[in-house]
This record gives C-alpha cells, structure tokens and sequence, in this order.
C-alpha cells in the first residue's frame, strides 16, 4: 500500500516537473487541472492514510515545540520571571488557534485577494472540512492541512517573546500576538504559501517556513527590542540564565518537533518528507558543532546554552532548504549557519540593543542565511518539483530568493514598529520599574516558579 | 562620624547607589530584610484562598560617613529612594564612636 503512495505521488510529481516552481506546503494540484471540462463531476480527491497520518502526527509534534519554546527560554531568564517567560509561549497557543479558526486561516490560505492576502471566504472553517483541498494537498484531509499550518502560526508569534523577555506587560503582550498575527504573519503565509501569493507566483523557494517563521519574527524581534527598550540594569548587572537544564530540555524537545516542522511540510508521507527529515537532522548536528567549536576558540570553553543554541540555530538555516536540499549540502548549511549566528549573538553588544534571548542573531540571521542557501544549493534531483540553485546552474534563484528576504525584513520590521507603537500610547508596553525589579512572575501572574 | 541606615524598596537600589557614589561615599552595606510599618503589611489572594503579608520584603542599606556629609546623604538618600507611595521606607540616623580599617589597622574616619 505504502509503495503505491510513494510511487502515486512520485509520479504527481514529474507531472509537476514541468511548472516553473513549487511550495513545499501544498501538493500537486494535478488532479483539478487535467479533469475533464464536461461530463460529470470530477470524482473527489481521495485522503491517502499514510499523508493523513504523516501530517496529523507533524502537527502534534510541531505543536509541542511551542511549549518547548517556553522551557527553552523560561530557562534562559532569571528565576523571578520564569513563569511569565513560559505563558508567553503557552498562551501563544490559545490566542492564535482561537484567531486562526475565526479568521487567521481564511486571511493566510484562503482565495486570493491582489495576491497579498486570503478573503474572508473561509471565516469560522467555513468550507474547511473534511475532504482535501487540491489546491494545496490532495491526499489529506483540508482540516489536517489546517491544523498543521495553525502550528505554525501559533509558534512564530512566540518566537518574538525572547526579544521582549522579562518586561513586557501580559496585556501588551497579549494584544501584541493578536494583532501581529493578523497583519504580520497571515498576510506574509499568504504570499509566500496561499494560492496566489506574490512570493509563491515568483517562484522563491520557503519549504518550511524560513521567510514566514524565521526572518518574520527574527525580524519584529528586533523591531520590538528597540521599542521597549533596554532591560533595568542591562550591561550592568549580571542576567545570567537561571536554569540552563530547562533550557535544554526546551531546545531537545524543538529539535524533536522540528522532524514534524520540516519532514511535515511535504504534505505527504513518503520520499519528500524522508529527505527533508534526514537533512534536518544533520544540519542541526553540523550548527550544533560549529556553534561549539567557534565558542570554544573564541571565549575558551564550549558551553552548553552554545551547544543548544547552535542546535536551534541550525533547525533555523536548514528550515527554508529542507525539502531542496541533499545530506551534504545540508551539513554545510549547518556548518556555517552555527558559525554565522554565533557571530551575530556576540556582535550584539556593539549594537546596543536589548534582544534579551537573541531571537534576531538566531531566528533572523539563520533565517536569511538558510533563504539565501536555498538559493545556493537546491537542487531539483532532490525535488523535482523545486528548482536548481546556483550551484546546480541556476543563479537567478539566488536573486529570487534575496529579493523575497528583502521584502521579509522590510515588512515585517515596518509593521513591526507601528503595531508596538501604537500598543505603547495605548495600553503601555513595558511593566513599571517596581514590578520589573520584582520580577513579571509576581507582578503579572501573582506566583513564582519556585517556592524552595 | 554618623551612621545612615535606610530601609528602602527594592529596586530602587541603583538610584540610591548611583546618587551616593557620585557625592563621594566610599562604600555601604546591603542586606535582604523583611519587615512591616504602620500599614502592618497586606492581605493577599491566590486562587481565591487569602493570606496575610505580615513582612514585606526590603533591602537595608548601612552607610558611615563623616559629619559633613551626612545631611547631603541622608537628603540624597530620601530623594533616590523616594516614590510617594506607602512603603516606601525609612531612615535611621546615629553617631558612630570609632570606625577601623582590619588590613591597615587605620582608624576613625581614615578608615571610611
């Protein structure tokens, strides 16, 4: 049975070899464009239950990275603001699948409008059932296509959390998720993965989500960093983690739910989703190291919040080139992705901005650095349905994919500013002096992480 | 020689050591206390169940200064510390006899 998937859907793909490009997040659209115009109804697509499974399970392991997320970070601050660290990620997942149902997913996926966002037609999973939709994959059930996308949409927003760690007050925060949510990431998955994106029209290659998820919140991260502002005492007090067993915990269980994040977003089971799991985890090993190796040459010791980080950096770099990429490819990608975010999270001091968990040398770094090399190293002998990088003879997906990180930043940085702005005059986005001293555990959610 | 213990809120440290290193005082004393003025401390609710506040955390800082000083440093003091609110602290003002530095042996205010 599992043969005959593989081999259905590696013949889709050859069909699909003759289009200019293809996105990671959607299946082959073969079927709708070659039924017949007359005689009676195209018979529905059929749910495979092999990509059914495949994705559902993707979903529920990228839905455990979010409050892996909140470890991962929790572990990062000091013990008076654990708690608040945590339900930034945790709450993050209430708020957007709560958006998403009533309109996220109709806004991001939805029919086109001027190729910059979905319409409403989808409001409250209107027409989102369960037969699968060709558009974007035709052998899963619509709504399993749907809850793995929400995953996606809930983790990103959490991302930002880092910069903003340890002062922001809970009702900015809350509002902020929301309302970036709907103009920051609906409209940037819109582009990018919805039928009719201007992104996707141009042919950039984003297999997982290095534009949306990576450079988006890499990106406000710093936006929102230099809004609020500096921690009370950065540069002078020491702000050491508080636990960095947590925080490694935190950046297993990512590694862990990358496999779901990258492997997932073949939207099938099968070849495609082998490749992208296998590159995922060697690159991750190869940022792992060189994180390591660089740190123990440059400040004399190979620590472990840099073995993780290089781990986290290079599930970033190799996010957008998973599905495109080979083994080797894939560990240098890892390689001098490790090496390049370590030397954006140690140039930042110079800069002078407070991005207390290093979200932007991470997220935004990796993430342009992984877009970038997709461009270098995709090769269509890996996804037929894909397209050769310059390294394969084909420099203009280097231009391609440069151009749409372009439009990523800037988006995303300007909207970024104004959202935070607005929030600031209205409800005030940093807690009082008092209440940061005293820590947000207390101060926001009235409890403490430790009572020993 | 006069002695300056202050009792303040916690995060306004940095203001009052800030303002205190730059009139000339050449150290000082933290510590972590708790405590309770007239408002007796608070009543405080956590998943609908109260309970009583009867300390209030603090930090206490212990300064010795000459005689010249000690009315700009207490002033200093009450200033950085100072937000209006209740609990905000308070201060305690004594003579000290002799003050000696353990390495050098020196005393008085030589060993400020």
């Amino acid at each position: 049975m599992k043969k005959v998937a593989a081999a259905l859907l590696l013949f889709q793909l050859v069909l699909m070899s003759g289009t200019p490009f293809v996105f990671s997040q959607e299946s082959p659209t073969g079927a709708a464009a070659t039924a017949p115009a007359v005689a009676a109804p195209a018979p529905p697509p059929t749910v495979d239950a092999g990509d059914t499974a495949w994705l559902l399970a993707s979903s529920a392991l990228v839905m455990i990275m979010t409050p892996a997320l909140g470890l991962f970070y929790g572990g990062m601050v000091r013990r008076k603001n654990v708690l608040g660290t945590i339900m930034h990620s945790f709450v993050a997942l209430a708020i957007i699948t709560v958006q998403w149902v009533i309109f996220g997913y109709s806004l991001s996926f939805g029919p086109d409008i001027g190729h910059f966002i979905g319409s409403l037609d989808w409001v409250g999973l209107k027409g989102v059932g369960l037969d699968p939709n060709p558009d974007y994959a035709a052998t899963v059930p619509h709504q399993a296509f749907m809850v793995f996308q929400l995953m996606f949409a809930i983790i990103t927003p959490a991302l930002i959390s880092g910069a903003i760690a340890e002062r922001m007050n809970f009702k900015a925060y809350v509002l902020f998720i929301l309302i970036w949510s709907t103009v920051v990431y609906n409209p940037l998955a819109h582009w990018v993965w919805g039928v009719g994106g201007w992104i996707r029209n141009l042919g950039a290659l984003d297999f997982a989500g290095g534009l949306v998820v990576h450079i988006s919140s890499g990106v406000s991260a710093l936006a929102a960093a230099l809004v609020l502002g500096k921690r009370k005492g950065y540069g002078v007090e020491l702000m050491a983690p508080h636990n960095l067993t947590m925080t490694v915990i935190g950046g297993a269980l990512l590694w862990f739910g990358w496999f779901g994040f990258n492997g997932g977003s073949a939207v099938a089971s099968g070849a495609l989703a082998t490749s992208a799991f296998v590159v995922t985890h060697i690159a991750t090993a190869g940022a792992t190291l060189s994180w390591m190796l660089v740190e123990w040459m440059h400040r004399g010791k190979p620590t472990a919040l840099g073995a993780v980080s290089g781990a986290v950096a290079g599930l970033v770099a190799i996010t957008p080139a998973s599905g495109f990429v080979g083994p080797l490819p894939a560990l240098l990608i890892g390689i001098v992705g490790g090496a390049i975010c370590y030397g954006a999270v140690s140039l930042k001091p110079k800069f002078g901005y407070d991005d207390s968990l290093d979200v932007v040398g991470v997220h935004g770094v990796g993430g342009t650095w992984g877009a970038l090399a997709t461009g270098l190293f995709a090769s269509k002998l890996i996804n037929s349905a894909g397209a050769d990088g310059l390294f394969f003879g084909n420099p203009g997906q280097l231009g391609i994919q440069a151009l749409t990180v372009v439009a990523a930043w800037v988006y995303s940085f300007i909207l970024t500013l104004i959202i935070l702005k607005v929030l600031d005059a209205v409800v005030g986005l940093r807690v009082s002096e008092e209440d940061e001293s005293e820590g947000i555990d207390i101060s926001q959610h009235g409890e403490t992480g430790y009572t020993f | 020689m006069i002695r300056i213990e202050a009792i303040i809120k916690p995060f306004r440290l940095t203001e009052v050591q800030e303002a205190l290193v730059g009139m000339g005082v050449q150290g000082m004393t933290v510590m972590e206390v708790k405590g309770f003025g007239r408002q007796k401390g608070h009543v405080e609710m956590y998943r609908g169940a109260e309970y009583q506040v009867n300390f209030v955390p603090k930090l206490m800082l212990i300064v010795v200064v000459p005689d010249n000083l000690a009315q700009d440093v207490v002033a200093a003091i009450q200033k950085a510390a100072h937000t209006g609110k209740i609990g905000d602290g308070k201060l305690f003002v004594s003579r000290v006899e002799d003050a000696i530095r353990i390495r050098t042996g020196e005393s008085g205010v030589e060993a400020l």
